[in-house]
């Protein structure tokens, strides 16, 4: 994974938020999400601590963890930071990266700006908050 | 005249940095101070200054220096006035920029930072490698192997300031046609034609800037808008937004265009570029005599091609941990204007100030010293701090620590804590602070708030847990008041008991 050198807009266009915008509208997402790498350990979201960001996961895999448990795994395609960065509250979570990770972010005081200028990944976005809840709802049936 | 014995040759050495502009002279003079004795610093240049030799194109930098302020130039406080000089522990060696300026702007003009770069070195009596060209770097066991045209070096840890120079071209059909901003050259050259930039940040501005009082028509174009909010608070607003005020007011001649490029093609005796709207809908095709890339730079990794350093940005700069370690191959560290590729803790999207000289000369030390601790067993020299001066220590670095007022949110300042006093543990990564286990301990740090407020901000860890506390602001941001002094207490009482 290192040394591919897949631009941002090519990221962009494998995952499911993204799969309706077009080849442009692409392109001027891929200049305005940021693109951040973590090492095997780091810490990317941090539980109890103001001013985290949006992360949708490109590469590799990461942890959420409560009061030191692993609750889930995120892959690829996964996104979190999102709950924090719209309710305005700090994480209630810390994931942490278990593989070296590459995601693409929007700082939490820019999502709700870039949610509604591309309203298509707002769509797609709630779409898999709803399958969330899905599931979690089938899990206190 | 009998040839000059060139310095570091072939060899092993416990750390070795590639480079000599800026960031590559101030981790040689760091690894000078600290108790690493074999060291080699090499370069492919002739002399020093890195991209300061060529850079900016239209001679003035956008990083100001005070030659005046409330404190004297070889003081460390100073620093915070002058955002181009590198570090220096003695007071001769510090604030050299501001002497070179002739105080025309308080911008200095790209030879008089040169030249301050210059009189460093003499001053400080670093010594480089010069004509040295890097080749390649393997691993060897637990060693590096720099392969170079003067022979192979062997190091424990590499740190590499290869700057962020190497003109950077976006995938785009026809881009051949254009003009990279690193060959824009003369400005005379545009007179009286109609160019179109591609790139809307601070090289497609500086050149639209540059020939508004020579170009007949430009039009700067790329998919993503202007960022008013972003641009108020960029370096780019002290010097380079003319072409931008020209076209929100409606002015003639100048054009600011959201558009993806679909292609460059020569026509009609000049070039045409199509592009296809991102924030409107439609397409549009540009005449132009000339088409400048301003699309940026990147960092030089070819020579590390066979350790697998994983990039950011489109392959741009390298992804780095948060002491400027390359993510996927360790050993590797990186200094200057590439320590972009450590963001930190990005606090409300905040970003450092490592990009230039003011932010990344401060990441060089800290790596210095934690070269030092981590490969080599050198424990920095730790300064007590009484119990009772920790509130008044702390405040007086809240207030004045350049290292803090200029990498907001991204470098602290870090005192551990026992039942019998404290120790100054310098100035660290916040995020390491927060991420890292470690004994219990408070960091202060100065952090731009969601609202763009600029905050002091304490951390504290204890029993595993990092807490944190927003101090209170002040208008005159005088973060050593009583006010913010009776909250840091509040914060610290059960630890200074």
């Amino acid at each position: 994974m290192p040394s591919e050198t897949r631009t941002v807009a090519q990221s962009l266009a494998q995952l499911t938020l993204f799969s309706d915008l077009t080849q442009p509208q692409l392109e001027e997402v891929a200049h305005t999400v940021g693109e951040e790498m973590f090492a095997e350990g780091q810490r990317v979201l941090r539980q109890g601590m103001t001013g985290g960001g949006f992360f949708i996961i490109v590469d590799g895999a990461a942890q959420v963890v409560i009061a030191g448990e692993e609750r889930v795994r995120l892959g690829r395609g996964d996104f979190f930071g999102e709950i924090a960065a719209l309710t305005g509250g700090p994480p209630t979570a810390d994931v942490v990266a278990i593989t070296l990770l590459r995601c693409l972010t929007v700082p939490g005081p820019e999502l709700e700006a870039f949610l509604l200028d591309h309203p298509r990944v707002m769509f797609r976005m709630l779409q898999a908050e709803a399958r969330r809840l899905e599931t979690a709802n089938l899990w206190l049936r | 005249m009998a040839a000059l014995e060139r310095p570091f040759p072939p060899g092993t050495y416990d750390v070795v940095v590639v480079g000599s502009g800026p960031g590559g002279l101030q981790s040689a003079y760091c690894l000078g101070r600290v108790a690493i004795s074999r060291y080699a610093v090499l370069s492919r240049d002739d002399s020093p200054g890195g991209m300061f030799r060529r850079f900016p194109v239209f001679e003035r930098l956008i990083s100001w220096t005070k030659p005046r302020a409330p404190f004297e130039r070889d003081t460390r406080e100073y620093e915070w006035y002058d955002h181009n000089s590198l570090l220096g522990d003695e007071p001769a060696h510090r604030g050299l920029v501001p002497s070179f300026m002739d105080r025309t702007f308080d911008l200095p003009a790209r030879e008089e930072m040169e030249a301050g770069l210059r009189s460093y070195v003499d001053r400080t009596g670093i010594v480089i490698r010069y004509g040295c060209v890097l080749e390649s770097v393997a691993r060897d066991g637990d060693e590096l192997v720099l392969s170079t045209s003067d022979g192979e070096y062997r190091c424990r840890a590499a740190i590499f300031a290869l700057g962020v120079t190497e003109p950077w071209r976006p995938e785009l059909k026809g881009v051949d046609l254009a003009r990279h901003y690193a060959d824009t050259g003369r400005a005379a050259d545009y007179d009286g034609k109609s160019v179109v930039i591609i790139g809307k940040r601070n090289s497609g501005f500086e050149v639209a800037q540059g020939l508004l009082p020579w170009a007949r028509q430009i039009t700067l174009v790329s998919p993503r808008p202007v960022q008013t909010a972003v641009l108020a608070l960029s370096a780019l607003r002290v010097r380079y937004l003319h072409p931008y005020d020209e076209y929100v007011r409606g002015g003639s001649g100048t054009y600011v265009l959201d558009a993806a490029i679909d292609r460059i093609e020569r026509a009609d005796g000049g070039l045409r570029v199509h592009a296809e709207g991102t924030t409107w809908e439609g397409k549009v095709e540009l005449e132009a005599d000339e088409v400048i890339v301003a699309t940026g730079f990147r960092t030089p990794l070819e020579p590390l091609a066979e350790l697998d350093v994983a990039t950011v940005a489109d392959g741009r700069i390298p992804a780095q941990t948060p002491f400027w370690e390359s993510v996927s191959a360790p050993g590797i560290y990186f200094a200057g204007n590439a320590t972009q590729g450590s963001p930190g803790m990005s606090k409300h999207g905040g970003s450092a100030s490592s990009s230039s000289v003011n932010g990344f000369r401060y990441n060089a030390r800290v790596l210095v010293d934690h070269l030092a601790r981590t490969h080599f067993g050198i424990e920095p020299q730790r300064q007590r701090v009484a119990l009772a001066d920790v509130v008044p220590f702390l405040l007086a670095e809240l207030a004045r620590a350049p290292e803090l007022w200029i990498q907001k949110g991204y470098l602290a300042r870090v005192l551990t804590l026992n039942g019998n006093g404290s120790v100054d543990e310098g100035i660290q990564p916040l995020a390491h602070f927060v991420d890292s286990a470690g004994p219990v301990g408070v960091a202060a740090a100065v952090e731009v708030a969601a609202d763009g407020a600029i905050v002091p901000v304490v951390y504290l860890r204890q029993n595993g847990r990092v807490e944190e506390h927003a101090l209170p602001v002040h208008p005159l941001r005088e973060f050593n008041g009583p006010e913010q002094g009776a909250a840091l207490e509040a914060v610290l009482r059960p630890l200074l008991r």
